[in-house]
C-alpha cells in the first residue's frame, strides 16, 4: 500500500514503520482471505485512532472494516460468534488499557471454547491492541499488563519489536486455528523503518529470536523494551567489554524454552527487562523457568529491570517508571559484576 | 436541513427544528421562545451562568494552543459543550456530588476545582488530580462509561444512610450508552431507586463513529424506558434549559413526591464543535457542513444574546468580564507551569503505607539517580 516499494535481490520491499508493517499485514490477509474481517472503534473510516487501519476501509468496504459500538465486551463476544461461522474476525482494542471490560469473553470464553467443546469448537480470531507507555498518554493509555493473558490457558500472546515480524507475526496470528492475543508496542509504531517484503510470509509463533549474540549475561525481553536493551548491550561492548546475548522473546505464550534456556546455559547469568510492573510480571516466570530447566548453569541471581509495583504515572515521570538504557546497563554490570 | 437520518434518529439540527420532546427555553438568536419559561436565577446567577461558561470557552482556547506549542499532552476539547457542562453543575448544590468524564473541564470548575488543577495533569502532573476536601467532585473518568454504576452506588449509599438531601450527579458520553457498565448501573438505579441524575452528553460523536452507530433506539433519553426510571430531551446547547431540567431532575432525586421515581437520565442534545482530542482529526470522518449548522445554536452567543436583550448585560461590563476571564485562566496557567513533583511520587498514594517492595524500588531508583543524573532518564526511550 505504501508507495516506496523497491526490489533487492529479485524481492520487493517496501521501508515500512511497525504500524505501516501491520497495516499491510492486514491488508495482506485480507486480500488473499475474505474470510477476514477487522472490527472495533474507530477502525473505519476513520482508519484507526493510530492508523494501522489506514484504506482498509476504502479498500474492503464496511462489511470487512466494521466501525462498531462502543463495547468492548460486544466486541469481542461478536467475534466469537462471527468466528463460529468460518470467519476470522480480528477485533482492535484501542488501547490495552481498555480490554478491561472484555476480560470476560476473553479468558471465560475465547480461551477456553476449545477444551470446553472437547475440541468441536475452536475460536481462530486476533486480537490486536496497541501497548506501553513512553507516548505521554493520558491515564490508562500506557497499559503494560501483557502477563494477564499470559497467565491465561487457551491464548496466546504475541509482541513484535520490528516491522519485519510485525507482519509476519500478524500473518502467523491469523493464520493460527487458537486466538491470539497481538500487542503492539505503540512506542515504537512509528520510531523507525525497515525493509519489509511486499509478499506474504509468516513469522513462527513459537520461535524466540536471538537479536544479539553474547556469550557473557542473555537479556531477555520483548515489544518496545528490546531497543533500549540492544543500546544498553551495545554500550557495554564498548565501555566494559560485556558481551550481551539480547533475546527478544516475539511470543509471550507459549514462551521458547529451547531458545531460552539454551542462551542461559552458554552464558549462565540473566537480565529480564520489562515495562509491566515487576510483581507478578512474565520475568518472574522466565526466571523460574530457567531455574528450572538450567540451575547448574546459573553463575549470579537472575536481575529483572521492570516497571514499578505502581500505576504508570502521568508523562513527567514516565522516563523514571520505564526501564531506560541505564538502567538496563546498571542491572546487567551488576549482574556481571557479581 | 433535516438531520433526520436513516434509523429514524431525531437528533437536533440547525438552525431550529421543532421537536415537541425537546426542552428549549432560548431559540438561536436567545430570545425566550413562546410557551417556555425561564428559570428562576437572580440576574447575579445569571450572570455567573454567563461568565463560566465565556471563562470554558477561553479555558479550551488556551489549552488546545497551549497543546500546540507542546506545553500540555493531549487534551480533549469541549467547545460547544460549555454550556450544558456549567449549566448542570450550577444546578447542584454544594454537597451533591459529581461524576465527570475527561471532557468535564468546565462541570469540575463549576463545581469547586480549581482551574490550576484542571492543566496539571494535561501537563504530566498527577497532583492536580487531587481533590480539595470540601469539594465534591470525583477524579475525571477516563474508561468510557465506568462511572455509571459507581455514581448509582454512591447514591444508593447515601439513599440507604438516610442522606437523602444529597444527590448525585454523572456524566457520560453518547458513545458510553453502547457499554454494559452503563446499562448495568441504570438498571440497578432503577431497582434502587437511588437519588441519582445521569447527563448523557449526546454530542453526536463517540470520536469518527456517530450517534446512530451507537444505537438503533430512536433517541438516547428512550433508554431510560428499559429501566424503569424517568427521562428528559433537553437542547444542550441552551444552558438555560439545561439548567431548568438538571435542577428540577435533581429536586426530584432529593424529594419525589408521592409515586415519583428519584432517578433521572438527561439526553443533553449537543455537538462537538472541534476534534475528539487534540490528538484526533474529525476532517477524516466528518463533513465540515455538519459542523457548521450547529454552529448558529452556539451556547456562549445565545446567552449572551439573553442577557443582552434583557438589559443584564452591557458592553461595558463584558468587556469587564471578558479580563478577569483572560486574567484568571492566565494565572490557573502560571500555576500550573510551577508544579513540580520528585519521581518519589510513582511510589506516593499506590498505598496508604508504601509498601517494603515498592521502597525498594524507589530506592533503587534514587541511588540511580545519584549515579547518573537526572539527565540519562530522560534519553528517548525509542
Ligand atoms: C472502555 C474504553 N474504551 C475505549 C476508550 C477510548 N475512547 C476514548 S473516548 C472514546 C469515545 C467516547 O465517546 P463518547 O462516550 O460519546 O464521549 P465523548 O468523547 O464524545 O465526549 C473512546 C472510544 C476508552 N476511553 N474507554
Amino acid at each position: 500500500m505504501s508507495s516506496t516499494a523497491s526490489t533487492q535481490s529479485g524481492q520487493t520491499v517496501q521501508r515500512l514503520a511497525l504500524v505501516e508493517a501491520i497495516q499491510d499485514g492486514l491488508y495482506t490477509e485480507m486480500a488473499q482471505d475474505d474470510s477476514v474481517v477487522v472490527l472495533g472503534e474507530d477502525v473505519g473510516k476513520n482508519g484507526g485512532v493510530f492508523r494501522a487501519t489506514d484504506q482498509l476501509y476504502e479498500e474492503f468496504g464496511e462489511d470487512r472494516v466494521i466501525d462498531t459500538p462502543l463495547a468492548e465486551a460486544g466486541i469481542i463476544g461478536a467475534s466469537i460468534g462471527l468466528a463460529q461461522t468460518g470467519m476470522k474476525p480480528v477485533p482492535e482494542m484501542q488501547f490495552m488499557g481498555f480490554m478491561y471490560p472484555a476480560f470476560d469473553q476473553i479468558v471465560s470464553h475465547a480461551a477456553r471454547l476449545r477444551s470446553r467443546s472437547q475440541g468441536q469448537y475452536s475460536v481462530p480470531m486476533v486480537i490486536r491492541a496497541p501497548y506501553g507507555g513512553g507516548i505521554r498518554a493520558p491515564e490508562h493509555h500506557s497499559e503494560s499488563k501483557e502477563a494477564f493473558f499470559v497467565h491465561e490457558p487457551g491464548l496466546k500472546v504475541v509482541s513484535p519489536s520490528t516491522p519485519y515480524d510485525a507482519k509476519g507475526l500478524l500473518a502467523a496470528s491469523i493464520h493460527d486455528p487458537d486466538p491470539v492475543i497481538f500487542l503492539e508496542p505503540k512506542l515504537i509504531y512509528r520510531a523507525f523503518r525497515e525493509d519489509v517484503p511486499t509478499k506474504p510470509y509468516a513469522v513462527s509463533l513459537s520461535e524466540a529470536a536471538v537479536r544479539r549474540e553474547g556469550n557473557d549475561i542473555s537479556v531477555y525481553t520483548w515489544g518496545a523494551m528490546t531497543r533500549p536493551a540492544l543500546i544498553a548491550a551495545e554500550n557495554l561492548s564498548q565501555s566494559h567489554g560485556i558481551d550481551a546475548e539480547v533475546i527478544d522473546l516475539r511470543t509471550l505464550s507459549p514462551l521458547d524454552i529451547e531458545t531460552i534456556t539454551d542462551s542461559f546455559k552458554k552464558t549462565g547469568r540473566a537480565a529480564i527487562v520489562h515495562e509491566a510492573p515487576k510483581t507478578g510480571g512474565l520475568g518472574a516466570e522466565i526466571a523460574t523457568t530457567i531455574q528450572e530447566e538450567a540451575l547448574v548453569h546459573q553463575e549470579a541471581p537472575i536481575k529483572r529491570i521492570a516497571g514499578f509495583d505502581a500505576p504508570m504515572p502521568l508523562h513527567s515521570l514516565e522516563d523514571y517508571y520505564l526501564p531506560q538504557a541505564v538502567r538496563i546497563q546498571d542491572g546487567i554490570r551488576e549482574t556481571v559484576d557479581f | 436541513m433535516n438531520m433526520k437520518n436513516e434509523a429514524g434518529n431525531t437528533d437536533l439540527p440547525a438552525p431550529v427544528r421543532q421537536d415537541s420532546e425537546l426542552v428549549q427555553v432560548l431559540d438561536a438568536e436567545g430570545n425566550v421562545l413562546p410557551q417556555a419559561s425561564v428559570p428562576d436565577l437572580s440576574d447575579r446567577e445569571l450572570l455567573e451562568l454567563y461568565e463560566t461558561i465565556k471563562l470554558a470557552r477561553h479555558f479550551d482556547q488556551r489549552a488546545i494552543s497551549f497543546q500546540r506549542q507542546g506545553r500540555l499532552a493531549t487534551y480533549a476539547p469541549m467547545t460547544g459543550q460549555e454550556g450544558s457542562q456549567v449549566a448542570t453543575s450550577m444546578a447542584l448544590a454544594e454537597q451533591d456530588w459529581l461524576f465527570p468524564t475527561y471532557r468535564e473541564h468546565a462541570a469540575k470548575y463549576a463545581h469547586g476545582m480549581e482551574l490550576a488543577s484542571l492543566f496539571e495533569p494535561l501537563r504530566g502532573y498527577r497532583d492536580g488530580y487531587a481533590i480539595p476536601e470540601d469539594v465534591n467532585v470525583m477524579p475525571e473518568y477516563i474508561p468510557i462509561a465506568t462511572q455509571v454504576p459507581q455514581a448509582m452506588g454512591m447514591a444508593w449509599g447515601h439513599k440507604l444512610q438516610g442522606k437523602t438531601d444529597t444527590a448525585v450527579l454523572c456524566h457520560l458520553g453518547d458513545g458510553a450508552t453502547s457499554e454494559g457498565d452503563f446499562h448495568e448501573g441504570l438498571n440497578f438505579a432503577g431497582v434502587f431507586d437511588v437519588p441519582a441524575v445521569f447527563v448523557c452528553n449526546n454530542n453526536q460523536w463517540a470520536i469518527s463513529v456517530p450517534r446512530e452507530r451507537q444505537t438503533a433506539s430512536e433517541t438516547i433519553a428512550t433508554k431510560a424506558q428499559a429501566y424503569g426510571i424517568d427521562s428528559v430531551r433537553v437542547d444542550g446547547l441552551d444552558p438555560l434549559a439545561v439548567y431548568k431540567v438538571t435542577s428540577e431532575a435533581l429536586e426530584k432525586a432529593r424529594n419525589p413526591a408521592p409515586g415519583e421515581l428519584r432517578p433521572t437520565l438527561i439526553e443533553s442534545v449537543q455537538y462537538r464543535f472541534g476534534a475528539h482530542t487534540t490528538a484526533d482529526d474529525p476532517s477524516v470522518y466528518r463533513d465540515e457542513s455538519e459542523e457548521e449548522a450547529w454552529r448558529d445554536r452556539d451556547p456562549v452567543d445565545r446567552i449572551e444574546k439573553y442577557l443582552y436583550n434583557e438589559d443584564i448585560l452591557d458592553s461595558d461590563l463584558e468587556s469587564e468580564i471578558q479580563d478577569r476571564i483572560e486574567q484568571a485562566v492566565s494565572e490557573a496557567i502560571e500555576t500550573a507551569e510551577q508544579t513540580e513533583t520528585s519521581p518519589d511520587n510513582i511510589v506516593e498514594h499506590v498505598y496508604d503505607d508504601v509498601p517494603a517492595r515498592l521502597e525498594e524500588q524507589r530506592d533503587e531508583l534514587n541511588r540511580l539517580r545519584e549515579k547518573y543524573d537526572d539527565g540519562a532518564f530522560s534519553e528517548v526511550l525509542e
